[in-house]
């Protein structure tokens, strides 16, 4: 209480300095809540004329933009609690990722883990999540703004948005790369053959780039046969235009699967770019940054167990391997609490869509229409990069 | 002398003859294709051209497209075990998610139910001879819309309704003891005030007095067509109003009154349409305090209708421009006030005038509706990436937009139309 009220009355103070202020003052220096309150306030101040605030509110907000949000929103937690759902920005379609069913229900490796986060929070109700679609365009200002509380949106991490838009990323859950699709009938098994092939890609994008350096490094020629989108990829790409297509491997098992004939087109073994996509949450919150990561990270660990939706609760209540009875919540070391949450937390987002495996098999792994390879996103044990840090 | 000619011809007619038909050659398809393709030896071989490009065309088109196409199946997969053709199973599988997105199945009658009450609504205005109480529903209409597509509580619409007539009220209080323009301005301030300080209240007091109301649907369960009739209705019929008076200002005498209309026209029209949907569906998020409810599909349909008005304000201002100047002479002449003018010499002929502009903003505006999908709305053109992206559509490419391009043009012809045979009954003959 005490600190609440200092904590306001300071707002109130920097508004007071913001709103009439000359407007070189550097707003940056800011948090955001300070933005939005100054907004409201400062109408009634005497000293501020209306047209110079509205310059000003347009200062600040092109200052907030420029800032992609900084917005430190004291607890999400809270406030998902207190609203009773989360609210999960995904894509607006990408095969296997996120897609709608003939329900309307939006399903898929993205939204599947916000189901599980759902189910941590809300005591195992994985309904409780409503999901926002959001274009490359909006997803990071939707997120920002705090439009979404989470976004599960096959977005590779990086560098600047990681520091730059001051997001903070959970555990990859998808290691892509680069890669490569041809035909069977050319005879190629590894890119490193392709020297001297046409190749479609999408004009304008890292793939580009990614692909001029893979030749230039190995010394090989190519002919790029510049395209705009998947689907007039797939068109030319179909029509002989080009002997080879490149973009992001899941794109190419996807694409692949949705030919006529998709045996006769093989995707090459060699992944010439890095693209780990992870979901993502406003930077400044650590507590609800940690319940992404260890929901993310104890669905993996429950792989790596071999706890299963199906087999959970039997597991809990007999299973003797610590490690089990740590992530399951039978002991009474009371990891949920730290967390914010009860103890059941784990166990009730893997049972609301089963462990990293079981998603990644439901809606990415080879007996889908999507048929990827487990590959890097195998567990370390398996070869692959899947590593959670223990939960103790 | 009568009978001069009884005794020097033969043979006088009685009657006229009725006219014999037209030579065979000049009458039937045949002469009507002779003098449309083949009348030169020119048109000839340009009409054997383009003929034959169109039947090849058709030839390579239409087995795709309707002999081989599938209309039932369950997936892509399926579709081409049955046939070889188009892939139409996905509109029709998909067939509620392309008209209502996701709306709850059960509740599909609400939005049905508007859409025909918006036809009943329609009827008197494009309409003449019905009679004029059905305006009445007219202007009921977009509360009762807006209560079956939302759903909630009856009781804020009823008192959206008590606000009106508090501000119509207060007009004509105001109106009668100073002037109109202050009177408009009291109106508008007991809109603002009741929107502000009373509304939330009362319909939240009656509301848990007497609970009339139906199942409350959110915004992000809106989709499809469903979302391109709401907002491009909307902005239609809000629209033109709003341009109109942005003309009338534009013209206005009132230096004041100019400026802000000419500032307002010139500023949207000087911005791209899916700018201001930017400014909707992000910027407004960084503006508005932390859980603020202000609903992205009115967002929307806000700067949409902006967007549409001073395109609309532009079109009339042609309208005004092209009236003679005898015509404002004469209005004033006959001792007409200012609103007594525009609204019975002035407007009747200059609205005549812009039918084709307005109706051009109309469908303009009725299909720029699907740059909302560029913000995630999920309105046709947008609901079909999340369709194509499930396993069963994936690799679907043309048929969806042939299905959404038929029904776009369907409705925007239907509106072509209207808009000539409105014209042709309005034409009271300034041409001839």
């Amino acid at each position: 209480m005490q600190s609440s009220t200092g904590t306001s009355g300071e707002i109130t103070g920097q508004t007071a300095l913001v709103a009439c202020a000359p407007m070189s003052i550097s707003t940056a220096a800011f948090p955001r809540t300070f933005l939005r309150y100054e907004l409201f306030e400062q109408g009634n101040r005497k000293g501020c004329y209306p047209m110079k605030t509205k310059l000003l509110s347009l200062a600040l907000g092109a200052a907030a933009i420029a800032m992609t949000g900084t917005v430190a929103s004291a607890a999400t937690l809270d406030d998902v609690k207190a609203k009773g759902f989360l609210q999960c920005g995904v894509s607006t379609g990408f095969p296997g990722f996120a897609f709608t069913d003939d329900a309307g229900n939006w399903q898929g490796f993205d939204p599947a883990l916000c189901r599980a986060m759902a189910a941590a929070i809300f005591a195992g109700d994985s309904n409780a999540v409503k999901f926002t679609p959001t274009t490359g365009k909006t997803r990071f200002t939707a997120l920002a703004s705090g439009e979404v509380d989470v976004l599960a949106r096959n977005t590779t991490e990086t560098f600047s948005r990681d520091v730059d838009l001051k997001f903070t990323f959970g555990p990859v859950n998808y290691y892509d790369g680069q890669g490569f699709m041809v035909r069977k009938s050319l005879g190629v098994t590894s890119a490193l053959n392709l020297s001297g092939a046409t190749i479609c890609v999408q004009t304008g994008t890292t793939t580009e780039l990614n692909l001029a350096d893979y030749f230039r490094a190995n010394n090989m020629t190519y002919e790029p046969v510049p395209i705009e989108t998947n689907a007039e990829a797939q068109e030319k790409y179909l029509a002989n235009a080009c002997d080879a297509y490149t973009t992001d491997a899941s794109g190419l098992s996807a694409t692949r699967s949705a030919f006529e004939a998709p045996n006769d087109h093989m995707i090459l073994p060699e992944i010439i770019s890095k693209e780990p996509l992870g979901p993502l949450v406003r930077q400044g919150d650590d507590q609800w940054a940690d319940i992404l990561k260890w929901t993310l990270l104890a669905l993996i660990t429950a792989e790596e167990k071999g706890v299963t939706a199906a087999n959970a609760d039997e597991m809990k209540a007999s299973s003797t391997d610590p490690d089990i009875q740590r992530l399951l919540g039978a002991t009474e070391d009371g990891f949920g609490a730290m967390l914010g949450l009860d103890n059941d937390w784990a166990l009730n987002a893997i049972k609301a869509g089963g462990n990293y495996g079981e998603i990644f098999a439901k809606y990415l792994g080879t007996d889908t229409a999507v048929g990827i390879e487990r590959g890097l996103n195998a567990l370390y044990t398996d070869g692959g990069l899947m590593y959670a840090a223990p939960i103790r | 002398m009568s009978d001069t000619h009884a005794e020097t011809v033969r043979y006088v007619a009685t009657h006229e003859l009725p006219a014999l038909p037209a030579p065979v050659n000049t009458r039937g398809p045949a002469a009507w294709a002779r003098a449309n393709f083949f009348s030169t030896p020119r048109d000839t071989i340009l009409s054997i051209i383009v003929g034959g490009l169109i039947a090849i065309g058709l030839w390579k088109l239409l087995p795709w497209l309707v002999f081989d196409s599938v209309f039932v199946a369950g997936s892509l997969n399926e579709c081409r075990e049955i046939d070889s053709g188009a892939c139409f199973a996905v509109v029709t599988s998909r067939f509620n998610q392309l008209i209502f997105g996701f709306y709850p199945p059960e509740l599909f009658w609400r939005p049905i139910l508007a859409f025909v009450l918006m036809l009943v609504a329609f009827a008197p205005v494009l309409h003449d001879n019905l009679p004029r109480k059905m305006l009445w529903f007219s202007a009921v209409f977009p509360l009762l819309a807006y209560w079956l597509i939302w759903g909630g509580t009856i009781w804020g619409p009823l008192m959206i309704i008590a606000m009106i007539a508090l501000a119509f009220v207060a007009f004509k209080a105001v109106a009668k003891s100073v002037n109109p323009v202050v009177g408009l301005l009291a109106a508008v301030a007991v809109g603002i005030l009741w929107m502000l300080f009373l509304h939330d209240p009362i319909v939240s007091a009656l509301s848990s007095a007497v609970n009339v109301g139906l199942e409350p649907v959110e915004s992000s369960k809106l989709g499809g067509f469903q979302i391109t009739f709401i907002i491009g209705v909307t902005g239609i019929v809000a629209s033109l109003p709003i341009g109109i008076l942005l003309a009338l200002g534009r013209g206005s005498d009132m230096p004041t009154l100019k400026m802000i209309c000419v500032g307002f026209i010139e500023f949207i029209r000087g911005v791209p349409l899916i700018t201001l949907l930017f400014v909707a569906s992000t910027l407004l998020n960084y503006f508005l305090p932390p859980g603020t409810n202000f609903d992205i599909v009115l967002r929307v349909i806000i700067m949409v209708t902006l967007f549409a008005s001073a395109y609309m304000a532009e079109v009339i201002r042609g309208g005004l421009a092209a009236l003679p100047k005898g015509q404002y002479e004469a209005a004033d002449a006959l001792g007409l006030n200012y609103w007594q003018a525009t609204r019975l010499i002035i407007l009747p002929q200059a609205l005549k005038i812009s039918i084709p502009g307005i109706v051009n903003t109309f469908i303009g505006l009725f299909k720029d509706t699907v740059l909302v999908s560029i913000i995630g709305i999920l309105d046709p053109i947008g609901i079909m990436q999340p369709i194509r992206s499930s396993a069963e559509w994936n690799g679907i490419i043309w048929e969806l937009p042939i299905f959404v391009g038929l029904v776009f043009f369907i409705f925007c012809f239907l509106m072509s139309r209207y808009s000539m045979y409105f014209e042709r009954k309005l034409d009271t003959g300034h041409r001839n």
